[in-house]
Formats: structure tokens, C-alpha cells, sequence
């Protein structure tokens, strides 16, 4: 369960001032569902997931996963939660393997769930075969099996995915998207962030259209197709982030 | 704070610095091979240039002269100096370096010596120019002889005694043991050593777990991991100091060894039967100075470390880190060039200052000498500094806006 509570979050820069990244953005988020976050490049997504994966502290506002609030017990937060972007990479000097232990030993496992835990990920997502050789020699493919069974050690009750297909093609976007869909089944809490309209229909319970900032519009695909009268995403997109343009 | 995390941090770091060619070129190839190559091998063809200079029998020209064909003659004898003909631009030749000195003789300089006193005689030479100084300090030779030849002469025309004009000598006697010779010559030279290894062996680790985990995208995979930061830095801190050390420790002992290897290989048979002089050739230096030395460096690895640390994670990328952490060698190499200098002495107040005071106190220890105030100082205030350096990089590691630097 994810609830953040008008979160913001500021940044000083010396050229442009202060920078509102996250304007009073407040959501729910429950287990078993995926939250979509949808906006263009620059819109917050970024900001908001780091700020619930307690990488960056919220400027005001305040959010609670699993029960841990990101301000007071950012450590509890982060041992309940599972992040994954496009900008989290391997470690391409270890293997597979020793990555995976690493992070285990980091989330506090002992030695025998650590073996337990990776020899069943390594049969999941199938990666016997390069479990023993150095991440910097792997496929994207690999890399990214190997990023899942990272976030996936601690199994953690929330998951954060944050543009995991960015750069990725066709056949590794769809395996991200199949390990997303399998996460909500498992009962987890997931969110998703995205700028691509298609990934959002076909995978997000609900979804929220994050522009400059703001929080513009909430609800499942169905709530927002009514609301807007459009049956496309990109059509609704564009309507609620045109209406603000407008304004 | 956790031991448990730290550890699990700093092992990882070590098995994966391990794995860098540039940071095991860093921490162990260059302090293990290059730099005892470096000193014995720029010792021993500064040692070749100089005797080799000193075997070339120095050119001269005499200016003048032609009315006291004896001390010319003299001077054409003399197997120490090779006597050519006198060209017109003798002064430019000087300074091409095609003739060492040029010595003009006033005229009537014999006639006047016989009458009582000459003129006196000009030297002219290149300063600063090795091979000019030789050759100024042969035709010096030459007419410190005719003098006390001339006094001789007149000494026992009047049968006056020699000592009349000498009426006593004195002589040199050296009183510190072999060891204090080697430490005074040695001092100056390890801790300088010492210093800049510490310095290096820091650097390569540091930007590597710093601005290298940021540019590759690692800092953020790390981050997301529920271990309270002050955990991740003080294990990534940890592994820069090993860096520190070990590039440290390391070129001591291959220099100690070679050292060793090479007294038994050259010096010890030859120096036997030498001048006192090679006591200080390869010196031999108090045991106890070098562990001294090793206790009073690891303050300063750790402010070294701490302060590389902070300054790569604040770069985005290892270019960047690069950039910022290879000036600071300079920094670093200016205090303890500093301390290397002949006639600098411990006092309070060099005693504060960062780095020189490990230069001084360094050179003192390796001499036997223990100022026991000064060491408790300057153990203290390095301990200081250090916690200050870790505790800003700690601080650092904090800040949203180093660590998302972008």
C-alpha cells in the first residue's frame, strides 16, 4: 500500500531559481493493483518515485509504504520496497550472482535464504546459464533479468518501476511487462511510470497524468474515458494536459 | 551504524576494486615496480652524468699572459686542465659551453710577482654550469699552489718558519653515528615518498566508488538499498584507505628490499675500501623511526581518503572526478617539498600545519630523533583534521544535490 499526501518537492538551481519538481501531489495506492504514472519527459515522474523510494527527502508532504513513512524510517521503507529504472544498473565487475547476493547481504538475509532465494529467481527468470559470469559482458536481456532478481531478493511488498522499458525493444519491453502484470498477482503493490500511452492501457489498474509538476487527472482507463470523452489515451492525455496548457 | 553493513559494503568494494586495472595499476603495480625503479634508476644516472662530468678534463683559454711564460706553461702542463688556443669571442664560447673557463692574466703579472705583488688574476666561468664550476675549481688549485709556492719561496729567502704565515691547521671530525647521516639524507625523501603514494594510491579507489558509481548508474541501485548511508560511506571509505595504505606499504618494502639488494650488490664491497662518504650513499635508517613513521602517516591516510572521497563524489563522472583530484596533488606535493628542504626545523606552530608536519616530524624520526611534544601535536591535530575530512564526506554523501548531481 502505497499513500503519499501532498507531496512536494523543491530544488534550488542557480540559474533558474527554485524548482517545484512535485507540486502537492497526493495518491493511494493499494496491494494487488498498478498505479500507472503517465507524463512527459520532465513532468515529476522521476521525482515522485524517488521521493517514495526515500532516495530524496520530500520538501513537504509526506508519504507511507507499507506502513513506513518515508520522512521518519526512510530504512524500513526501502527494505519494504522494490526499485527498478532505467538508470539503476549492475555492478559490471561482479556477477550475476555475486550481484544478487550483495543485495541480499544489504537487505539483511542470512546466507541460507540468500542461496534459496537465488537459486529460485535464477529458475524463474531463467538464468542458469549466465548466473556465474561478470555483468558487464551481458546482453540487455540479461542485465535486466538480473535487475529483477536484484529487486526481487528481499521480496519486497512494493514494487517501483520507474521508465523499465526505456531504451529497451520490443521483446525485452514485453518481458518487463509480463514481470510487471506477475507482481500485481503476487499481491504487490505496484507502481509504473511511464511516457508511453499503449503501456498504460494495456497494464495500469489505475492511473494518474502527472504534468509540470501537478497531479492533473486520477482514475482507472474507464473513469478517465468517460470523464473525457475519448476512447484513446493519447487523445485523453493530451486533453487534460492541453486544458492546463490552455488555462 | 552498523559493523555488519560496513563490512558487507567494504568487502564488496575490495572484491570489486580488485577486479579494476586501473585502480590494481594504481594501489599496487606502480607503488610495487615503478617507483624504486624510478628512484635508483634517476639515482644512479644523476650519479653516472656527475662522475662523468667530473672526468672530462675541463677546456680553458688564458687571456694575457704573454710576459709570464712560466705560470703559462705551468698551466699547459697540467694534466687536470687542457689549455686552447685564445679565440676572440672567448665569452660567447663560455656560454656555448664549448670552453668551461677563461683565465686573464694582467700584464707584467710574473715581473710582478717578483717585485712584490701583481694585479690580480680574473676567472671567468658560467654559474650554476656543473662543468664550469670544475673547471673554475682546477684553475683555482693551480693558483692557490703558485701562491703558497711564492710564500714558500719567500718564507725561506728571510729563513723564516713556515708557520709564520700558517701557525696552526684544523681538520673536520664527524660525530653522528652512520645511521643519523643516512636519516638526515633519507629523511627528507621518504616522507615525501610516503606522502604522495598515500596520495595516489587514494585517488584511483576513491573516484571509482564515487563519481565512477554515479556514472555508471550504480549509486542509485545502491541507494535503493535499506542501509542507512552513513553505513555506505564509511564501507566505501574504508576501501579508499586500504587503497591508501597498501600503495603506501607496498613501495616501502620494494624500496626497503631493493635498497637491501642493492647495498649488497654494489656498495658493500666497494665502499670498504672507500672515503667515510658512502655511509650516507646507502644509508642505513632507524627501524624504529619507520614504524613511527608508519603510525604518524595513518591520520593523514585517512584525512587524504576522506577529503578525494568528497571531492570525486561530488563529480558526475570519473572524467570530471579526474580533473578536480589531479591538481590537488600539487596541494599536496608543495608542503612536503617543503619539508624536504635543507634547515627547516619543528616548531608549534609548523607543527599545525596539515601534511608539512608529517614531512618534519617524519624526517626527524628516521634520524632518531624523538620530540615527543611535537609528535603527541601532530598526531593530534592530524587525527583532527581527519575526523573533519570524514565527517564532511559523510555529510556530503547526504546531500541530495551531490549524490543527484546532474
Amino acid at each position: 500500500m502505497i499513500d503519499a499526501r501532498h507531496l512536494t518537492k523543491t530544488f534550488k538551481d542557480k540559474k533558474r531559481g527554485t524548482i517545484t519538481a512535485v507540486h502537492d501531489v497526493s495518491f493511494t495506492c493499494r496491494a494487488g493493483e498498478i498505479y500507472g504514472l503517465l507524463g512527459a519527459n520532465g513532468a515529476g515522474k522521476t521525482t515522485t518515485l524517488r521521493l517514495l523510494a526515500t532516495l530524496l527527502q520530500p520538501t513537504s508532504g509526506s508519504a507511507t509504504l507499507a506502513g513506513h513513512d518515508v520522512a521518519t524510517d526512510p530504512v524500513a521503507v526501502r527494505a519494504n520496497v522494490g526499485f527498478l529504472a532505467a538508470s539503476t544498473a549492475l555492478y559490471g565487475r561482479l556477477t550475476a550472482r555475486e550481484m544478487i547476493r550483495y543485495f541480499g547481504e544489504l537487505n539483511g538475509l542470512t546466507d541460507a535464504s540468500i542461496r534459496e532465494r537465488t537459486k529460485r529467481l535464477a529458475d524463474e527468470l531463467d538464468m542458469h546459464e549466465f548466473l556465474d559470469r561478470r555483468c558487464e559482458k551481458f546482453s540487455t536481456g540479461m542485465k535486466q533479468k538480473t535487475s529483477i532478481a536484484r529487486t526481487l531478493i528481499h521480496d519486497p511488498a512494493v514494487m517501483i518501476f520507474d521508465e523499465p522499458t526505456l531504451g529497451l525493444d520490443v521483446m525485452a519491453a514485453r518481458a518487463i511487462v509480463r514481470f510487471v502484470r506477475d507482481c500485481r498477482d503476487r499481491g504487490k503493490t505496484v507502481i509504473y511510470s511511464t511516457h508511453v500511452m499503449s503501456e498504460v492501457e494495456k497494464l495500469c489498474d489505475r492511473i494518474g497524468i502527472i504534468h509540470d509538476g501537478r497531479l492533473l487527472a486520477e482514475g482507472s482507463l474507464e473513469e478517465l474515458r468517460t470523464r473525457y470523452g475519448e476512447h484513446e489515451m493519447e487523445e485523453i492525455f493530451v486533453k487534460v494536459v492541453g486544458a492546463e496548457g490552455g488555462k | 551504524m552498523t559493523w555488519r553493513n560496513i563490512l558487507t559494503v567494504y568487502l564488496k568494494e575490495l572484491k570489486d576494486s580488485l577486479r579494476d586495472r586501473r585502480t590494481l595499476i594504481s594501489v599496487i603495480v606502480i607503488p610495487t615496480f615503478v617507483m624504486p625503479a624510478l628512484f635508483f634508476g634517476v639515482g644512479k644516472i644523476a650519479a653516472g652524468l656527475f662522475s662523468k662530468a667530473r672526468e672530462e678534463i675541463p677546456t680553458v683559454m688564458i687571456v694575457g699572459g704573454e710576459d709570464s711564460p712560466t705560470v703559462i706553461a705551468e698551466f699547459k702542463q697540467s694534466p687536470k686542465i687542457r689549455v686552447v688556443a685564445l679565440s676572440a669571442a672567448w665569452k660567447q664560447l663560455i656560454s656555448d659551453k664549448q670552453v668551461r673557463a677563461v683565465v686573464k692574466f694582467p700584464p707584467g703579472f710574473e715581473a710582478g710577482l717578483l717585485a712584490g705583488a701583481a694585479e690580480p688574476v680574473t676567472i671567468y666561468h658560467y654559474e650554476g654550469e656543473l662543468k664550469s664550476g670544475f673547471a673554475v675549481g682546477e684553475v683555482e688549485q693551480l693558483l692557490r699552489a703558485l701562491r703558497e709556492r711564492t710564500v714558500a719561496t719567500r718564507l725561506a729567502e728571510r729563513s723564516l718558519p713556515a708557520t709564520l704565515v700558517k701557525p696552526f691547521d684544523f681538520k673536520r671530525e664527524n660525530v653522528a653515528p652512520p645511521e643519523k647521516v643516512g636519516g638526515n639524507l633519507l629523511g627528507g625523501i621518504v616522507p615525501y615518498i610516503i606522502i604522495i603514494l598515500c596520495f595516489t594510491g587514494a585517488m584511483y579507489p576513491a573516484m571509482d566508488l564515487t563519481a565512477g558509481e554515479k556514472e555508471r548508474g550504480t549509486m542509485e541501485t545502491l541507494l535503493c538499498s535499506p542501509v542507512p548511508r552513513v553505513d555506505l560511506v564509511l564501507g566505501k571509505f574504508l576501501m579508499v584507505l586500504t587503497g591508501s595504505l597498501s600503495a603506501m606499504l607496498l613501495s616501502l618494502l620494494s624500496m626497503g628490499l631493493s635498497a637491501a639488494l642493492a647495498g649488497v650488490l654494489f656498495v658493500g664491497p666497494v665502499a670498504a675500501g672507500r672515503s667515510p662518504a658512502p655511509a650516507g650513499a646507502i644509508p642505513t635508517i632507524d627501524p624504529m623511526g619507520l614504524f613511527g613513521v608508519l603510525a604518524m602517516i595513518l591520520p593523514v591516510a585517512v584525512f587524504f581518503s576522506a577529503i578525494i572521497f568528497t571531492v570525486a563524489l561530488f563529480a558526475k563522472s570519473y572524467k570530471e572526478a579526474q580533473s578536480y583530484v589531479g591538481p590537488m596533488i600539487f596541494v599536496v606535493i608543495m608542503p612536503a617539498v617543503v619539508g624536504m628542504l635543507p634547515g627547516i626545523d619543528l616548531n608549534a606552530r609548523l607543527a599545525l600545519v596539515p601534511i608539512l608536519n608529517l614531512s618534519l616530524v617524519c624526517k626527524e624520526m628516521l634520524s632518531g630523533v624523538w620530540h615527543w611534544n611535537y609528535i603527541g601535536l601532530i598526531f593530534g591535530s592530524s587525527c583532527l583534521y581527519a575526523a573533519i575530512a570524514l565527517g564532511i564526506a559523510v555529510k556530503m554523501f547526504n546531500r541530495e544535490d551531490v549524490i543527484f548531481r546532474a
